[in-house]
C-alpha cells in the first residue's frame, strides 16, 4: 500500500540512484496523453509491489535526467537497481506489458 | 461471477463513452470495460478543433475526460482494464477480464482503431529511440532537429505541423502524389516553410544505431534511394480496427472492420451492437464516432425492451428512429 512518489531532479539521486530497494520511475510529461493513460497502472503496480519504490519524473521538470539515460520517447519506464538502469519499458502498454518488460512478473 | 449487467460496453473512446452516457440516462445503468488505453486516440491528440461545441479547441485528453464524467454522472461503472476473451454464443454474453468474468444482456463494442506500423526491421528496432507514432509525446525529445513524418492524412499532417513548433524542419514521406488529408489541413502543411514533402515516396529503412540518424527512402517513380537526415521518425500511416477479440464471432471485412447493418449498430449476433471507428471505414470522426455510439445504445435499449416484452426477432434494421 504505497503511493507513486514525485521525483525531480534535485531528488533523483537521493530517492532512485541511492534506494536500497529497487525503484521503478514513470518518466512522463503532462502533455503527453498515453502518459495519462498509464497512469492508473502506475499506481496499481505501487499499491501492489511493496518490495519497490514506484516514482514517476516529469521530463519538462528535469530533462537533464531523461537526456542522461537517452530517453527519446516517454511514457518511458525504468527499472533502477543499484544505482543503475537495467531494464525499461516505452509507450503506453497494459500492466502485464510492463511486468514483463521489467521483469516483475 | 456477479450479476447480469444489462449492458456491457467494451472501449471508451467518443464512441462507447456517448453510448454509456444513453444507455445510463435511460436507466441501464452501463458497465464499460474501457481498456488500458482508456480515452481512445483522442488521448494522444493535442487540439480537437472540429468537434462542434469547442469554438476554441479542445485538448482530446481534456474532452475525453468530460465525456466520462457525464457518463459517470448517471450512473456508468467503470473497470480500466483490457478484455481478454469474449463468448457471444449464447446469452446472457460474457466477456473476460483476466479471471474476472462479465455477463451481459446486450454488448456494445467500441474498441476502436490503432494506428499503424509500417513494418519493417528498422522501425522495430528503433522503437523508442527516435521512432514514435505519437509527435505530441515525443516531439519534445528532437528540439532543433531535423525530423521526418511519414503519411499523407490528417494525423500525419497534425503531427507534422505540430513538430514545427520545436524541430528544425519535417519532412513528410508520402506514397503518393497528392494528401489524403481534408484540405485545410493539407493547406496549413504546404504553405508551412518549415516542412518540405517528398511525394511518392516510401521508407525502406530507419538508419542508425542507438538513436536516429536518418529514414531511407525509395522514390517509387525514379527508383532512386537516399537518405534523409532526421533525429526521428513519426509514423502516421492510418489505422487498423481493434477486432482480434471478435475473430470468427463478429462479421468483419477484409481489414478487419466490424460489419454492421445498413443503418443501424446491429452486428450479425442479435444483442451485440457496433459503434465508431472499429466499424467505421468512412468517416473516423470523433463527432460520428459519439453519433454512433448513440445509436448503439438506442439500439441496445430498444432490443432489451423486445426482448422483454417476449418478441422473438429484434425491430429490425430499417425501422425509423421515431
Amino acid at each position: 500500500m504505497a503511493d507513486v512518489i514525485e521525483i525531480t531532479s534535485d531528488t533523483f539521486q537521493g530517492l532512485v540512484l541511492e534506494s536500497e530497494k529497487p525503484v521503478i520511475v514513470d518518466f512522463w510529461a503532462p502533455w503527453c496523453g498515453p502518459c495519462r493513460m498509464i497512469a492508473p497502472v502506475i499506481d496499481e503496480i505501487a499499491r501492489d509491489r511493496e518490495d519497490i519504490v514506484v516514482g514517476k519524473l516529469n521530463v519538462d521538470e528535469a530533462p537533464n535526467i531523461a537526456q542522461q539515460y537517452g530517453i527519446q520517447g516517454i511514457p518511458f519506464i525504468g527499472l533502477f537497481q543499484g544505482g543503475q538502469l537495467v531494464k525499461n519499458a516505452v509507450g503506453a502498454m497494459p500492466r502485464a506489458g510492463i511486468e514483463q518488460a521489467l521483469g516483475l512478473s | 461471477m456477479g450479476d447480469v449487467n444489462e449492458v456491457l460496453i467494451i472501449g471508451s473512446g467518443p464512441a462507447g463513452l456517448t453510448a454509456a452516457i444513453y444507455a445510463a440516462r435511460a436507466g441501464l445503468e452501463p458497465l464499460v470495460i474501457e481498456g488500458y488505453g482508456a480515452g481512445g486516440q483522442l488521448m494522444i491528440t493535442t487540439d480537437v478543433e472540429n468537434y462542434p461545441g469547442f469554438p476554441d479547441g479542445v485538448e482530446g485528453p481534456d474532452m475525453m475526460q468530460m465525456f466520462r464524467r457525464q457518463a459517470e454522472r448517471f450512473g456508468t461503472r467503470f473497470i480500466t482494464a483490457d478484455v481478454t476473451r469474449v463468448d457471444l454464443s449464447e446469452r446472457p454474453f460474457r466477456a473476460w477480464v483476466g479471471d474476472d468474468e462479465h455477463a451481459a444482456d446486450a454488448v456494445i463494442v467500441s474498441t476502436g482503431a490503432s494506428a499503424k506500423w509500417l513494418g519493417i526491421e528498422g522501425e522495430q528496432r528503433m522503437m523508442g529511440r527516435g521512432v514514435s507514432a505519437c509527435a505530441t509525446c515525443d516531439g519534445f525529445f528532437f528540439k532543433d532537429k531535423p525530423v521526418v513524418v511519414v503519411g499523407g492524412g490528417d494525423t500525419a499532417m497534425e503531427e507534422a505541423l505540430f513538430l514545427t513548433r520545436m524541430c528544425e524542419g519535417v519532412t513528410i514521406v508520402h506514397r503518393r502524389d497528392e494528401f489524403r488529408a481534408s484540405a485545410i489541413m493539407a493547406r496549413r502543411v504546404l504553405d508551412n516553410p518549415k516542412i518540405t514533402v517528398r511525394w511518392n515516396s516510401v521508407v525502406e529503412d530507419v538508419e542508425g544505431d542507438q538513436v536516429v540518424t536518418g529514414v531511407k527512402v525509395r522514390d517509387t517513380v525514379t527508383g532512386d534511394e537516399d537518405i534523409i537526415p532526421a533525429a526521428a521518425m513519426f509514423v502516421a500511416i492510418g489505422h487498423q480496427p481493434n477486432t482480434s477479440l471478435f475473430e470468427g464471432v463478429l462479421d468483419m471485412d477484409d481489414e478487419g472492420y466490424l460489419r454492421t447493418q445498413p443503418d443501424s449498430t446491429y452486428t450479425n449476433v442479435p444483442g451485440v451492437f457496433a459503434c465508431g471507428d472499429v466499424q467505421d471505414t468512412v468517416y473516423r470522426q470523433a463527432v460520428t464516432a459519439a453519433g454512433s455510439g448513440c445509436m448503439a445504445a438506442i439500439d441496445a435499449e430498444r432490443w432489451l425492451e423486445a426482448q422483454e416484452a417476449g418478441a422473438t426477432d429484434h425491430a429490425g434494421a430499417s425501422a425509423s428512429a421515431d
